[in-house]
């Protein structure tokens, strides 16, 4: 597999966009419910603190800060611009699908229909030592989505 | 400052090595040659962990099929042989640091010869608090009042253990700076080290800045202080000539895995009054004079300290291994990757965005660097080279502290071994050359 395959396009471009990124000049919007969470990865130092906004059973803002490789930025990036709009379960459902897709090892492949921009990372499942990258913000938001629910 | 020190010339004088000579060398290696991602493999991070010659292979290989059998107990003939070949091994090592037998301790690796000296020193403190043990074991216990020196730059594996040391025993943790050039602060080094020291513990050589440590000037104000000295040689040991009695530190401790040998074996040195002095940090089997229900006697180094069926094929694989580096001659590998440094080091300074941390070209340093690309997370640096088959390290390298007081959480290592050619070290330097474009920082 080629370097190319790996970092795709939308991945190069989403780890320069930053989408959701900024979470202290982020105000969760009024009354919906939130959850925070905080996670690291002590091996390459990846770092995501990652909240999740929820009103009504859709979430209505997923926001974060983090420091990070490529790989992670991008994920964080394509995360949160999926995640805004979807009900909790959905989310919940896409977060289980990509989980699977990433810890395949590349025998599961990704479904556009269903992962949408995240579809992308599939080359990242290929790269062992790739894959916490990959899913460090998707776990943040799951173990958010857990208080915020 | 330091400039580029000249080791000492062999006797024996050899030529210099050159390209020609590794390429020879590289035969030697099987697993070096591989194709990788479609390239040739680049190995270039040996700091972490060396590649095995194939005498190194063989010989565990050969003990296995001719001599495996329990040392130090047993009188029948594999017995005999196994317990020889494995003591062979140990006044091998032995002679390759100038040290003496009883002095040399076999350890997993160098974390587990320097939590040795960690719990065996806590140890001494609670023997002491309980009358056992005579005045010279009194005079080695820590408690509330003394303190533990470390230097800023260690690495986990000298750092953790006197954390926990000082935790145990109520001593306090206090460390040597380094300078923004990542050398050590030799005026506040000289008065951190004072009446309160009870043991100075620094690496000789940094796995990340690549620094080569005053050692000599460390001891003195270690002896001065009447503080024992413990010293890192992890990535000394396998890569210059290393003599732990001109040295006169009281304990230093090496890997097997990086400087040529298997992994699962390590080497304490320790001096001999020291180590017949310490508390045992194992108690078992083969480490005993007389055992009773209640209580047991302990015997003298090496065997007081290594308890258990001990890392026999190992360890004759290490010898081997110490063999091989003493045949091509440790000087000569010392010289020809200290001008791979500083092609390293050199090459990085010039490209655009890199940041080469340690001294800078010209000065001493090891066979490695480490740096930061701007706007380029270490793992896409190593990932990138990766694809051009060259093989460096990334993250923080167990030294977390030393990435903090340099601004960085990660940084991309390349570290070289007699193996390495100098057109590896500029295919590297191509390679990295090409990294900010690939990823638009």
């Amino acid at each position: 597999m080629s370097l190319d395959q790996l970092y795709q396009q939308i991945i190069l471009d989403h780890s320069k966009a930053r989408h959701g990124s900024g979470l202290s000049e982020t105000p969760a919007p009024d009354g919906a419910s939130t959850g925070q969470s905080h996670q690291l990865n002590p091996v390459c130092g990846d770092e995501v603190t990652l909240r999740v906004a929820v009103d009504h059973g859709t979430v209505a803002q997923l926001a974060w800060d983090g420091a990070g490789c490529s790989i992670s930025m991008a994920s964080a990036s394509v995360l949160s611009e999926m995640a805004e709009g979807m009900s909790v379960d959905e989310l919940r459902s896409v977060i289980g699908n990509f989980r699977e897709v990433l810890r395949s090892r590349g025998k599961v492949h990704a479904d556009p229909e269903v992962l949408g921009d995240a579809a992308a990372f599939e080359g990242v499942a290929r790269y062992a030592a790739r894959v916490k990258c990959a899913m460090i913000s998707w776990v943040a938001a799951e173990d958010a989505l857990n208080q915020a629910a | 400052m330091a400039v580029v020190s000249t080791p000492p010339t062999l006797s024996r004088a050899l030529p210099a090595m050159d390209n020609a000579e590794v390429l020879r060398i590289r035969n030697d290696f099987p697993v070096l040659d591989q194709l990788v991602n479609g390239r040739p493999l680049i190995y270039l991070d040996s700091g972490a962990t060396s590649q095995n010659p194939l005498s190194v292979i063989e010989a565990e290989q050969e003990f296995y099929e001719q001599r495996n059998a329990a040392v130090h107990r047993g009188a029948h003939h594999l017995a005999v042989e196994a317990t020889e070949v494995f003591e062979d091994a140990r006044q091998t090592v032995a002679d390759f640091v100038g040290a003496q037998f009883e002095e040399t301790v076999w350890t997993s690796n160098a974390t587990e010869g320097l939590n040795l000296i960690s719990y065996a020193l806590s140890n001494a403190s609670l023997w002491a608090a309980q009358g056992r043990g005579d005045a010279r074991l009194r005079e080695l216990a820590l408690g509330p009042g003394d303190e533990i020196v470390v230097t800023e730059m260690e690495h986990h594996a000298n750092l953790i253990p006197w954390q926990e040391l000082a935790y145990r025993t109520g001593a306090t943790l206090r460390y040597i700076p380094i300078d923004d050039s990542g050398s050590l602060r030799m005026d506040q080094a000289a008065e951190i080290v004072g009446e309160r020291t009870k043991l100075l513990a620094f690496t000789h050589a940094s796995n990340v800045l690549g620094t080569i440590n005053p050692v000599s000037e460390l001891v003195a104000l270690a002896r001065r202080a009447g503080a024992l000295v413990v010293l890192d040689a992890c990535q000394s040991a396998p890569h210059l000539s290393l003599d732990v009695k001109k040295l006169d530190v009281d304990f230093a401790v090496f890997s097997g895995h990086k400087m040529l040998g298997p992994t699962g074996i390590g080497v304490l040195y320790g001096k001999q009054e020291l180590l017949d002095l310490l508390p045992p940090y194992q108690t078992g089997g083969s480490m005993i004079t007389t055992v009773t229900m209640e209580r047991a006697e302990y015997l003298p180094s090496p065997q007081r300290f290594e308890a258990g069926t001990q890392k026999i094929s190992q360890a004759v694989a290490l010898a081997a291994a110490v063999n091989y580096l003493t045949e091509t001659g440790i000087d000569r590998v010392h010289r020809w990757e200290s001008e791979l440094g500083q092609r390293m080091v050199a090459g990085l300074e010039g490209i655009d965005g890199v940041r080469v941390l340690g001294p800078a070209a010209g000065q001493d340093r090891i066979g490695l660097a480490a740096f930061d690309v701007a706007g380029v997370h270490a793992h896409d640096v190593g990932q990138f080279l990766d694809a051009r088959g060259i093989a460096v390290r990334v993250g923080h390298h167990c030294a977390q502290p030393l990435h903090r007081r340099l601004g960085l959480t990660a940084t991309t290592r390349a570290s070289a071994y007699l193996y390495n050619t100098t057109d590896d070290v500029d295919e590297f330097l191509d390679a990295v050359s090409g990294v900010r474009a690939y990823f638009r920082a």
